[in-house]
């Protein structure tokens, strides 16, 4: 993906967020202003008009994700940003692209909550909410870039795999990786591979908006081409109408499901390092990876066998992957800067195969690379 | 007026299951019949226009009409259309809610989207009450009407659609009833060919939850309510503030050149 000869430039995790989404061909961004998130809008605000596309501040989240839904019904690639708060207020939008299936990203800077919370502090307590957020069962995409460089490679996979499965995606992001800089080589068009959404090879009168054409994904016309057709968050048949029959609402609900369901080979984005010969392994995500690696090297250095396995795809959750790790180490331990979301789905794909060892924080502070060595010492048989 | 057998076959979706959901003498059969008039005679192509509702019964409407429809979430339809608008200005975007929709949950929405001045025709069908969720009261049940959620008479004064969206700057603001149904298709062509936010406020009825309160027995008597209360705006200028207390002021209340959201 990278092309070493391209000069690196600082940027801020905010900045390449938005030179993501850019690339991805993001042509609409509707906001609203809140800590730690406001840079990405910012910067939209100043770029997106220069490449030809649309920026709105809105008078809240909910009409953010509204208009974002809107924007991309009217074939536009469409994101938002937030944080906490807004993110809980835009839940119910959410739900309603995720059943009409309309292509959208939203990315979550993190910071401590419940409420309030501490706004400029770092956390990754909303890992659950990106998953459960909205009501009802649904699935959910949730990607969690470690740095500056991959905040902009996730921003863009975050459009592809929205623009593939037709579903919003989550970038789940910790308020230092939104506001670190970094060098980062930014990858020429082209170096990235840009997806979009399927469109209908039939004529109008032939379109079933929510047909299954064996990918589960539905091609999707925008609004004004000539297929015309009806969008709504209630259960519906193929042709988009409300229903109420068993048969039509269960099968709706499935597919939804199933589209990115069979696809979870697919969708196993992960970096290992010594992983091989490891008794202990840890697993994480985010910044907090960041923070693993060193401590991973010293403990080696020391002669402890660790390794480190960092998660870029939070949600659907990697189950057979993790399960891999799960069967080949001792123990685990999983470092999180809240009080233990994703070490929970681990204790669940673990079944009682090894003993699950958490470090959790929640206090807006990071853990260090120093906290997660000494947790291995104590722990390395 | 064409033959409506003609404006029906063109405009409601021959693949969509009918009957409709509305109760019979409901006013929103009356307001789609006088929407799909007034698209007609305008000249719109059907593929040029959105129509996008929240929640309610008179938002169930795009599905039944051939255009392009969204049924979106309660009192968020302007939000989603401001999205459509801006991404493919050469859409023409219409929202229908209700009374409980555009200005209860969807009230920041809708002065703010007045405010921006988008390119959007919006109908607020006010019929006073929330008819599909079993008659509650909403921000324009009239005071002491008692209503399932206000057993004992309703205790707040109501909101006057009109008088807010002209606040927040619409360039365009309407009224009518259901009962002036010739008043109704001049304002909805009026308010469809206004550069700007327009919007009519449509006076109806809820035949199920609404006339038990207000002590109205049939369709015949509310809608007779409806034409008794009702006072043209040219009359209704010449009144005083006690004359008109609890009058249907109907007719061009605002029409004003400002700069759109895209012109500025």
């Amino acid at each position: 993906m990278r092309k070493v000869t391209r000069k690196q430039v600082l940027l801020q995790g905010s900045e390449a967020c938005v030179k993501g989404a850019l690339m991805a061909g993001c042509h609409f961004f509707a906001g609203y202003p809140i800590t730690p998130a406001s840079e990405i809008m910012e910067v939209m605000a100043r770029e997106l008009p220069k490449a030809g596309g649309v920026f709105i501040q809105m008078e809240d989240e909910i009409a953010s994700m509204g208009a974002v839904i809107g924007a991309s019904l009217a074939g536009a690639k469409s994101m938002t940003a937030t944080s906490g708060p807004g993110f809980s207020l835009m839940q119910e939008n959410i739900g309603f692209a995720i059943m009409t299936e309309v292509p959208c990203v939203i990315v979550d800077v993190m910071r401590v909550g419940p409420s309030q919370g501490l706004p400029t502090q770092p956390s990754q307590g909303d890992v659950m909410q990106a998953r459960w957020g909205t009501h009802g069962d649904h699935p959910a995409i949730a990607l969690a870039p470690s740095s500056v460089h991959e905040f902009l490679e996730l921003t863009v996979q975050a459009f592809n795999l929205s623009e593939r499965y037709r579903t919003p995606v989550i970038v789940l992001v910790d308020e230092v990786v939104a506001h670190m800089r970094e060098g980062v080589i930014v990858p020429a068009k082209g170096d990235i591979e840009v997806e979009e959404r399927s469109q209908p090879t039939v004529p109008p009168e032939w379109y079933i908006p929510y047909g299954d054409p064996g990918t589960g994904v539905p091609p999707m016309p925008a609004f004004g081409e000539g297929y015309r057709y009806h969008v709504t968050g209630l259960c519906h048949d193929v042709q988009g109408y409300p229903t109420t029959r068993k048969d039509e609402a269960g099968s709706l609900i499935s597919r939804l499901f199933w589209k990115i369901s069979k696809d979870l080979h697919r969708l196993q984005w992960l970096d290992s390092f010594y992983t091989e010969d490891a008794l202990i392994t840890v697993i994480a995500y985010g910044f907090v990876a960041r923070a693993a690696l060193p401590a991973v090297k010293e403990a080696r250095e020391k002669g402890l066998k660790v390794g480190l396995v960092k998660l870029k795809v939070l949600w659907p959750f990697m189950s057979q992957t993790v399960t891999k790790v799960l069967e080949k180490s001792q123990k685990v331990l999983v470092p999180e800067l809240n009080i233990g979301q994703i070490s929970r789905e681990v204790k669940r794909v673990n079944q009682g195969r090894c003993e699950v060892v958490t470090i959790n924080k929640v206090d807006g502070t990071l853990i260090t690379p120093r906290e997660i060595l000494k947790t291995l010492e104590e722990i390395h048989p | 007026m064409k033959e409506t057998a003609e404006l029906v076959h063109k405009y409601l979706r021959s693949t969509k299951k009918f009957p409709h959901i509305w109760c019979a003498g409901c006013g929103n059969g009356i307001f789609m019949q006088a929407l799909i008039r007034a698209i007609d005679r305008v000249g719109y192509s059907k593929d040029e226009v959105v129509l996008v509702s929240g929640i309610g019964c008179s938002s169930r409407l795009p599905v039944y009409v051939d255009f392009n429809t969204v049924h979106t979430t309660h009192g968020r339809a302007l939000t989603f259309a401001t999205g459509i608008k801006l991404a493919k200005p050469r859409l023409k975007v219409i929202t229908i809610m209700g009374d409980g929709d555009a200005i209860a949950i969807g009230g920041n929405h809708l002065i703010h989207a007045a405010r921006r001045n988008v390119e959007i025709t919006s109908f607020i069908i006010n019929n006073q009450i929330y008819g599909m969720t079993g008659g509650q009261c909403s921000p324009t049940t009239p005071l002491g009407v008692k209503t399932t959620s206000c057993p004992y008479g309703n205790l707040e004064p109501n909101f006057d659609i009109c008088r807010v969206v002209e606040a927040a700057g619409a360039a365009f603001v309407a009224r009518s009833t259901v009962y002036h149904t010739r008043l109704l298709d001049q304002l909805i062509g009026k308010a469809l060919k206004k550069k700007g936010f327009a919007m009519v406020e449509v006076v109806s009825q809820c035949v199920t939850y609404g006339g038990r309160g207000m002590r109205l027995n049939s369709p015949a008597e509310m809608m007779k309510w409806q034409k008794d209360n009702s006072i043209p705006v040219e009359k209704a200028r010449e009144l005083g503030e006690a004359e008109l207390e609890g009058k249907i002021v109907t007719g061009v209340l605002v029409d004003r050149e400002r700069p759109t959201y895209r012109e500025e």
